[in-house]
C-alpha cells in the first residue's frame, strides 16, 4: 500500500505512522526560500550550530562541574588543567556565549534592516525577541557558574537591581538569590536554571521561531512576498528549496564562522578581557568589592541605559525601567513600523539616517557600558539611550514625510 | 562587499580597550618566553624557594609541571618538593590560613591563577618595586601595588631600594609627590640585571602555571585552522556548483 508521499519498504512503513518524509520535504526539500538570500541571512543558521554548541559542550561540562560555593571556582580549574580535553570545551562554551549573542545581534539587525518584523511575520518577530530575552537569562545565570569576582558581584549588582523595585523590590531580591547575598543557594538554582530550565524554554522558543517562518515564508533583501508570483506548479518563481540550495550555501557560511570561532578559541580565549574577564580569574570572595564591577560586553548597552537615568522621588526605579523598556519596546516593533515598505533598500533617506543612529547609539552605549562612569560618559549615555528609544518613537511618524522607491515585482540579484 | 566589511566591522567592536588604569606607578613590560624551558626552570626553582612558603599553587601538579617545562618526576621530587608531597599531588604549602591572615592582616592568595587575573606585567612590576618604607609593617611598600601586606621576601637577592620622588606643582599651587624611580640604597647577593631577569624567569613560570595548556592550544588552533582554510575551499566549490542552475 503506497502512502501519501509515495514512499515505499522501510520508509513508507515509518511514513504511515510518522511524518518523516513529510516534514523533511515542508521544512528543507520543498520549503522553498527565497533566492536572492545575502550575507546577512547566515546569522539565523549561525544561531542554531553555537545553540548546538552550547548545549553539547555545556553536558559535558556539567559531567565535572560541581554547583556549590566551595568547590565551584576549583571545579572550572579542574577542568581545566586535568580533564582530557576539558580546556577546550570550557573555551568552546564561554567563546559560544559570547559568539550566539554577536550573531544574534546581527540577526535582529537583519530583521531591522529588512523589515523581517513586518506584517505578516509579526509572531515570528515576537519569538525572536522572546529567544533573545531568554538567552539574556541563561547567560546571566551561566556567568555566576564559574565563581570568580566577576562572577560574583556581577550578579548581587544584577540581582540587586530588583530591590529598587517599589514596595516589593527587597523581598524579592531575597526571593530570587535564596538568601540575603549571592550565596551557596544563588549558586545552586542559577545551575538548575542554566542547565535545564531555560534551556528548555529556549529550545521550545525556536522551534515556535522557525515554525512560524516556514508557516508564511522567508523575507528577503527586497522585503517581496515571493508566494506572490508563483509558476503553474505552484512553486514561487523567485523560491530555490532549502535543501539542497540553503544547506550548501550555509556550509559555507559555517565555515567562515567556525575559522573566526576557532581563533578565538586556540589564540586569544579571554578576548583581550572581553569574553573572560580578568577579574574571573581570582575566586569569588563576599568581604572584597572589585574596585570596578562591569558585566559582560553582550549586557553593557542596556548597563549604560541604567546608570544613565538619575534617580528621581529618592528611588533608582527609573533606571531599571529605563533598561527594562529598552527590551520590552522590540515586542511592539512590528506595529510601531508603519512603511508600507519592508526592505530598507526602497525606503527613504530619513529611516536609513534614523537607522543608523539608532545602530551607532547602541554601539557607543555597549562601549560606554564597560568604562566607569564619569561626567562627560554620563552625558553621552543619556543622549544614546534618547536616540535608541527616538528610533522606536519616531518610526510611526515617519511614513507622513518618508518617500519610498517603488518595490519590484520580482527580487533582484545584487 | 562595502556590506561585508561593516560586518567585519561589527565582529571586531569587542576588541576596544578595556578601561585603561591610568593611574600609579607605570607599569614595566615582562620580558618572558613561554618556550623557553631553562627560564620555567629557573623560575620554578625562585618559586618553590621563596614564594611557596606562604603562596600555594593549588591547582598545579608537580609532575604535570616536570613534564611541561622539561624536567623529570626524579628531578623535581629531589629538587622542588620540600613539603613530602607526591609527585602526583598539588602544589599546596603547609601555612594554616587562618593563622596566615593573622600575620599579613589577608591570607596570602593562592597564585595558581595569579598571572592571567592580574597580567603578566603587573606582577613583573610589583616583584621588582618594593621600596623601603618605614611606615609600614615590614618596612617596605610597593609602586604597584600601594600598602601591600607582603614583606620584600627577595631582598636577599635584591637588597634594598630607596624611592625617588618627582615634585609637581599644580595649578593651584598644591605640591604632588609621584614616585618615578628607585635607587639601590644596599646591594643584593644579585646585579640589578640579574635580578631583572631572575623576576622575568618567576613571572614566566606564574604565566605556565596560568595556563599549563596555552602552549599546546596554539599548536592545535594551527591545524584547525588549516583544516578550516581547506574545508572552506571544498564547501565553496560545491555552493557554487549546486548554485550554478539558479539564474
Amino acid at each position: 500500500m503506497a502512502n501519501t508521499q509515495g514512499t515505499t519498504g522501510l520508509l513508507g512503513w515509518i511514513d504511515e505512522r510518522f511524518p518523516l518524509t513529510k516534514s523533511i520535504r515542508e521544512h528543507l526539500t520543498e520549503y522553498y526560500a527565497p533566492k536572492n538570500f545575502n550575507f546577512w541571512y547566515f546569522f539565523g543558521s549561525l544561531a542554531i550550530l553555537v545553540l548546538v554548541n552550547q548545549i553539547l559542550t555545556g553536558i559535558w561540562l556539567t559531567m565535572n562541574y560541581k554547583p556549590s560555593a566551595a568547590d565551584a571556582f576549583g571545579s572550572v580549574e579542574y577542568i581545566m588543567r586535568d580533564v582530557d580535553w576539558g580546556w577546550l570545551i570550557r573555551y568552546m562554551h564561554s567563546t559560544g556565549a559570547s559568539a550566539f549573542f554577536i550573531v544574534v545581534y546581527l540577526h535582529m539587525f537583519r530583521g531591522l534592516m529588512y523589515g523581517s518584523h513586518k506584517k505578516p511575520r509579526e509572531l515570528i518577530w515576537i519569538f525572536g525577541v522572546l529567544i533573545f530575552l531568554c538567552l539574556m537569562a541563561e547567560a546571566f545565570m551561566g556567568y555566576l557558574l564559574p565563581w570568580g569576582q566577576m562572577s560574583y558581584w556581577g550578579a548581587q549588582v544584577i540581582i540587586n537591581l530588583f530591590s529598587a523595585i517599589p514596595g516589593i523590590g527587597p523581598d524579592l531580591a531575597v526571593w530570587i538569590r535564596g538568601d540575603y547575598v549571592v550565596s551557596d543557594a544563588t549558586l545552586n538554582r542559577f545551575f538548575a536554571l542554566h542547565v535545564i530550565a531555560l534551556p528548555l524554554v529556549l529550545v521550545g522558543l525556536i522551534v515556535a521561531h522557525i515554525l512560524a517562518l516556514h508557516e508564511v515564508g522567508s523575507n528577503n533583501p527586497d522585503g517581496i512576498e515571493i508566494k506572490k508570483v508563483k509558476g503553474p506548479d505552484g512553486i514561487p518563481l523567485d523560491g530555490i528549496p532549502f535543501h539542497p540550495y540553503y544547506t550548501v550555501k550555509d556550509l559555507v557560511g559555517v565555515v567562515v564562522f567556525l575559522i573566526f570561532f576557532s581563533a578565538v578559541i586556540f589564540f586569544m580565549p579571554e578576548m583581550g578581557g572581553y569574553f573572560l574577564e580578568h577579574p574571573n580569574f581570582d575566586p569569588a570572595d563576599p568581604m572584597k568589592t572589585p574596585p570596578h564591577i562591569a558585566p559582560v560586553w553582550y549586557f553593557t548597552p542596556f548597563y549604560a541605559m541604567l546608570r544613565a537615568v538619575p534617580s528621581y522621588f529618592g528611588t533608582q526605579v527609573w533606571g531599571v525601567l529605563v533598561m527594562g523598556g529598552a527590551i520590552v519596546i522590540l515586542f511592539f516593533l512590528p506595529w510601531l513600523d508603519r512603511s508600507p515598505v519592508k526592505s530598507i533598500r526602497y525606503r527613504g533617506l530619513l529611516f536609513k539616517l534614523l537607522l543608523a543612529a539608532f545602530v551607532v547609539s547602541f554601539l557607543i552605549l555597549g562601549y560606554l557600558g564597560a568604562l566607569q562612569p564619569s561626567e562627560g560618559r554620563t552625558v553621552v549615555a543619556r543622549i544614546c539611550t534618547i536616540i535608541y528609544f527616538a528610533f522606536f518613537f519616531l518610526l510611526p511618524l515617519l511614513p507622513m514625510i518618508e518617500k519610498t522607491k517603488p518595490v519590484p515585482e520580482r527580487v533582484t540579484e545584487k | 562587499m562595502k556590506k561585508i566589511i561593516l560586518a567585519l566591522a561589527f565582529l571586531a567592536l569587542p576588541t576596544l580597550s578595556l578601561a585603561s588604569g591610568g593611574e600609579g606607578y607605570p607599569l614595566l613590560t615582562a620580558p618572558i618566553d613561554p618556550h623557553n624551558h631553562a627560564s620555567l626552570q629557573r623560575g620554578a626553582k625562585l618559586f618553590v624557594n621563596y614564594c611557596m612558603g606562604c603562596h600555594s599553587l593549588e591547582y598545579q601538579r608537580y609532575n604535570r609541571m616536570a613534564h611541561d617545562i622539561g624536567l623529570t618526576d626524579e628531578q623535581v621530587k629531589e629538587n622542588l618538593i620540600f613539603t613530602g608531597a607526591k609527585v602526583g599531588d598539588t602544589m599546596k604549602n603547609a601555612m594554616i590560613k587562618s593563622e596566615a591572615k593573622h600575620w599579613f592582616g589577608v591570607t596570602p592568595p593562592d597564585l595558581s591563577l595569579i598571572a592571567r587575573s592580574r597580567g603578566n606585567d603587573y606582577l613583573y612590576t610589583y616583584l621588582l618595586t618594593f621600596y623601603q618604607d618605614p611606615s609600614r609593617p615590614f618596612g617596605v611598600n610597593n609602586a604597584a601595588f600601594p600598602n601591600a601586606g607582603m614583606p620584600h621576601v627577595m631582598w636577599d637577592l635584591q637588597g634594598m631600594q630607596k624611592p625617588i620622588y618627582e615634585t609637581h606643582k599644580g595649578t593651584n599651587g598644591e605640591e604632588t609627590k609621584t614616585l618615578v624611580g628607585f635607587e639601590l640604597s644596599q646591594p643584593g647577593s644579585m646585579s640589578p640585571p640579574q635580578f631583572k631577569e631572575a623576576m622575568a624567569d618567576l613571572v614566566n613560570f606564574l604565566a605556565y602555571v596560568g595556563e599549563p595548556i596555552k602552549l599546546e592550544r596554539q599548536r592545535i588552533g594551527i591545524w584547525v585552522l588549516l583544516f578550516l582554510g581547506l574545508a572552506f575551499v571544498v564547501f565553496y566549490l560545491l555552493k557554487k556548483e549546486y548554485w550554478k542552475d539558479v539564474h
